[in-house]
């Protein structure tokens, strides 16, 4: 067995006080490609960070051949060799390869011009010995994602990399371009290059990864050989979680239905979603992050309108082309992204949670700030939001009081349908209890509620049914007490043609 | 609601000068004048005053228009070509027929402006080209438009009629009509901004388009509008010009679209959006309009003078910047 290459040792990671990582060790050898593997927020990608230089650790040590060393910016960890490959791929587009590939570090002649001769004669020999077929004259922009990956992976390979650190490379690759993409990494891996490999689909890591380790809530579980693994253990690692009875989600009685979606598709992000929410019900969307359930409320709200599909809202037809048309029906969207999509951070309380209502508080035009006043301080006082007073800005609130004045904003339009996209990320445990006792009562009073969560034990917790995405697809649907967090992990982690279960 | 207590923050200036901008401005303003006063007692008299009032209400009505396109985050670049153009028209009108009825040329150079908006309008909102190159589009064209609409000729004094003359600077009530119109127009626009649904969304789109469009407001429609009531308010702006210097030219207003960003600039609106008030761009073109009228009088170079205004807008920007980057710290902790 070689020595190891890199070495972190016990590293920790807080922001702003909270622990992201806690004491993560992880090994890395030459010549082995070494996956890494844990739900949403298990903290994969703040341990790439750490190695790569973005984040310096809080505590806990990297070593680098044997010998210590600190990363305190981007460019050290690449100058000792460390390469990055995100899912957001960053190269120039009006850049042509060659150009991309040498970018920053591009030859030159002692006048100091460009030197162009040595620029494509060297690309030209890197990407062959790569076994690469890419034109060096294309311009990044017109390359496809695969290929992108190529030029990427080609830039890393001219700085001498000896540790690839790949993210989900595969999430948007075809099935061709991956094998392509493998018979690459085992090209590399046969060079004695070491290769972490980020990825959620296990099927991959079986064909691809030597090892395992697996991360849980930012703490480290187990590193195994991958061959000595079985599919449902990998699982339990991932989840292992016993769900206490945080979230008290109360019997009501389902009534009719409130929303029903057939065939949603909006190409090229989801297709065929199909389901039904009933008065009273909380509806489950379980799945990984880009799994397209965002997509899918945004689309049921009129933000950006499916291509096909029928939506039908209290038993009638609606054909929703704008969020005012699906606000007029009775539902409601509360976002994922508060400062983003949520909130408007310079104005203050009141302005915020009037803004869909302005119309309501107003009479030809003209606003009732009375009505306003009153009704915004009504919704705020209901939602216990914690402000020095209603006209504070939004943006001085803490995380946990703005997700409560967007709850209060939309609550204030008297939805009889209400998505809520992942309504606790990110805020404290106390705000997170006092909003699933929130969408208790609400769905106590029939509202029909649909909740996307990446977090299964909120899913579990919460929900009377459970719907599972995966690449843009349901693939599965549970009752209850069907689920286990194994069988959602499995249907949201597994491919497609491996088993469509409706 | 509870009463906590939000974290001690600390309030240093910066702090203070975001809370109060117009305060800020203000101070600056009456520092400004007793420092002149001492060098050039003439400055603190009636007519002074009164002069500056005539010369900024122009000023104040565009660059009130100018406020709301920036809330939104866009520029108007072409507020002085439809000037220049409305100006020509309604000279042209007056020329030809001087029995025209003196008051109903104010709601046809608004209707004239509000059409040129409304091109600026269609172009950005519908037609997705950014504010700043649309406008620079149209800022020549509607230019281009005045030269092939007067033939090159100007229009003058003695082609105007005299009670035309007298509408910008007639004193019915004490103060010149000019003014009055423009305390009226800036009262309007408070309104329209602090108290009506459409003023309410105006800030909503100009800060987070985002979170506007999900909370069901339509943004295209804003968008639009904000364009158009620029271009009203250059057209009014363009009657009481030839009314005031009882001239077209082909030159009219000429460049005047930078003073009008400036006056908002410096009167605390933020080119980055959502931000800006109608006192704060009163006391911009204010301030604007004293260092205009007091440096002839310190017996300073004009050279001076745009220097000058060039950096109170260095200033203003720089000072904005800082508590946005402020803002933005605090938001992500």
């Amino acid at each position: 067995m070689s020595e190891p290459i890199l070495e972190l040792k016990e590293i920790t990671k807080r922001f702003s006080g909270v622990e992201v990582l806690h004491q993560v060790s992880f090994s890395l050898r030459p010549g082995e490609v070494h996956a890494l593997l844990g739900e949403n927020g298990a903290g994969k990608s703040t341990l790439v960070k750490v190695m790569t230089g973005v984040h310096q650790p809080d505590g806990g040590e990297i070593h680098l051949n044997g010998q210590r060393v600190e990363f305190n910016a981007p460019h050290a960890s690449l100058q000792a060799g460390i390469a990055a490959i995100y899912q957001e791929l960053s190269l120039f587009p009006d850049l042509n390869v060659a150009e991309n590939i040498f970018v920053g570090r591009q030859p030159t002649t002692t006048g100091g011009r460009l030197d162009w001769r040595t620029l494509y004669r060297e690309a030209e020999q890197l990407l062959s010995s790569l076994g690469m077929h890419l034109d060096l004259k294309q311009k990044a922009r017109n390359l496809s994602i695969a290929q992108q990956q190529m030029v990427e992976i080609a830039r890393a390979l001219s700085i001498n990399a000896r540790i690839l650190i790949m993210d989900e490379p595969t999430s948007s690759l075809t099935l061709t371009e991956v094998a392509e993409l493998f018979r690459l990494v085992r090209r590399l891996r046969e060079d004695g290059a070491a290769i972490v490999f980020i990825s959620h689909r296990l099927e991959e890591l079986y064909e691809i990864a030597d090892r395992v380790t697996v991360l849980r809530d930012g703490t480290y579980v187990e590193t195994r050989e991958m061959a000595q693994i079985s599919r449902d253990e990998l699982i339990r690692l991932m989840v292992g979680r016993t769900i206490s009875n945080l979230f008290p989600k109360q019997e009501t009685t389902i009534g009719d239905v409130a929303l029903k979606v057939e065939n949603l598709t909006l190409d090229g992000v989801f297709e065929n979603v199909s389901f039904e929410l009933r008065q009273g019900e909380i509806l489950g969307m379980a799945g990984l992050v880009g799994a397209g359930r965002t997509d899918v409320a945004r689309a049921i709200f009129g933000v950006e309108p499916p291509t096909s599909g029928r939506i039908e809202v209290e038993g009638k037809a609606a054909s929703i082309t704008s969020p005012q048309q699906a606000i007029d029906l009775g539902l409601a969207l509360v976002p994922e992204d508060r400062q983003l999509h949520g909130l408007i951070p310079p104005m203050n309380l009141v302005a915020n949670i009037s803004l869909p209502m302005l119309a309501s508080y107003s009479r030809r035009g003209w606003l009732r700030a009375k009505q306003e006043r009153d009704a915004a301080f009504q919704a705020a006082q209901q939602m216990e939001v914690r402000a020095n007073n209603i006209w504070q800005r939004a943006r001085e609130l803490s995380g946990g009081n703005q997700q409560k004045v967007v709850l209060a904003k939309w609550l204030s339009t008297k939805p009889r349908i209400l998505i809520l996209d992942e309504p606790t990320r990110g805020i404290d445990v106390g705000t997170k209890a006092a909003i699933h006792a929130l969408m208790s009562e609400l769905a106590g009073q029939g509202l029909a509620i649909l909740m996307i969560s990446s977090e299964l034990p909120e899913v579990m917790g919460m929900s009377d049914r459970i719907l599972v995405m995966r690449e843009g697809r349901v693939t599965a649907q549970f009752t209850r007490g069907e689920a286990t967090q194994e069988k959602i992990m499995s249907a949201a982690t597994q491919t497609i043609a491996a088993g469509e279960t409706r | 609601m509870s009463a906590q207590h939000p974290p001690a923050r600390r309030n240093n200036l910066l702090t203070l000068v975001a809370r109060y901008r117009e305060a800020g401005i203000a101070i600056f303003i009456l520092i400004l004048a007793v420092l002149v006063t001492l060098r050039a007692p003439a400055f603190l008299t009636l007519n002074n005053f009164r002069d500056i009032l005539l010369n900024i209400s122009i000023l104040s009505i565009v660059a009130l228009a100018q406020t709301m396109v920036i809330i939104t985050k866009g520029i108007d670049l072409s507020v002085g070509s439809i000037i220049g153009l409305v100006a020509m028209m309604v000279a042209f009108v007056f020329k030809a027929s001087p029995e025209f009825p003196v008051v109903l040329s104010l709601p046809l150079g608004m209707l004239l402006g509000a059409t040129l908006g409304a091109f600026n309008g269609l172009i950005i909102s519908y037609g997705r080209v950014p504010p700043i190159i649309a406008t620079l589009g149209t800022l020549s064209i509607y230019r281009g438009l005045v030269f092939f609409y007067s033939q090159g000729t100007w229009i003058n004094s003695f082609e105007l009629p005299a009670a035309f003359k007298q509408l910008s600077k007639g004193t019915p009530l004490g103060l010149p009509n000019m003014v009055i119109i423009a305390i009226l127009f800036a009262l309007a626009v408070y309104y329209f901004l602090n108290h009506t649904r459409t003023g309410r969304n105006i800030y909503a789109v100009g800060s987070n388009a985002e979170a506007a469009q999900m909370a069901g407001i339509p943004r295209q429609r804003i968008i639009f509008l904000v364009y158009v009531l620029t271009g009203l308010a250059a057209g009014l702006a363009a009657v009481l010009w030839v009314s005031r210097f009882e001239s077209a030219q082909t030159n009219t207003a000429l460049g005047f679209e930078l003073q009008t960003v400036a006056a908002s600039v410096v009167g605390g609106v933020s080119i980055s959006g959502g931000v800006g008030t109608v006192p704060g761009v009163l006391l911009g073109a204010l301030l604007l309009g004293m260092i205009d009228n007091s440096l002839p009088l310190l017996r300073i170079s004009p050279f001076w003078q745009l220097a000058l205004q060039g950096l109170l807008i260095l200033t203003a920007v720089v000072v904005d910047n800082l508590i946005l980057r402020r803002s933005q710290r605090r938001g992500r902790r």
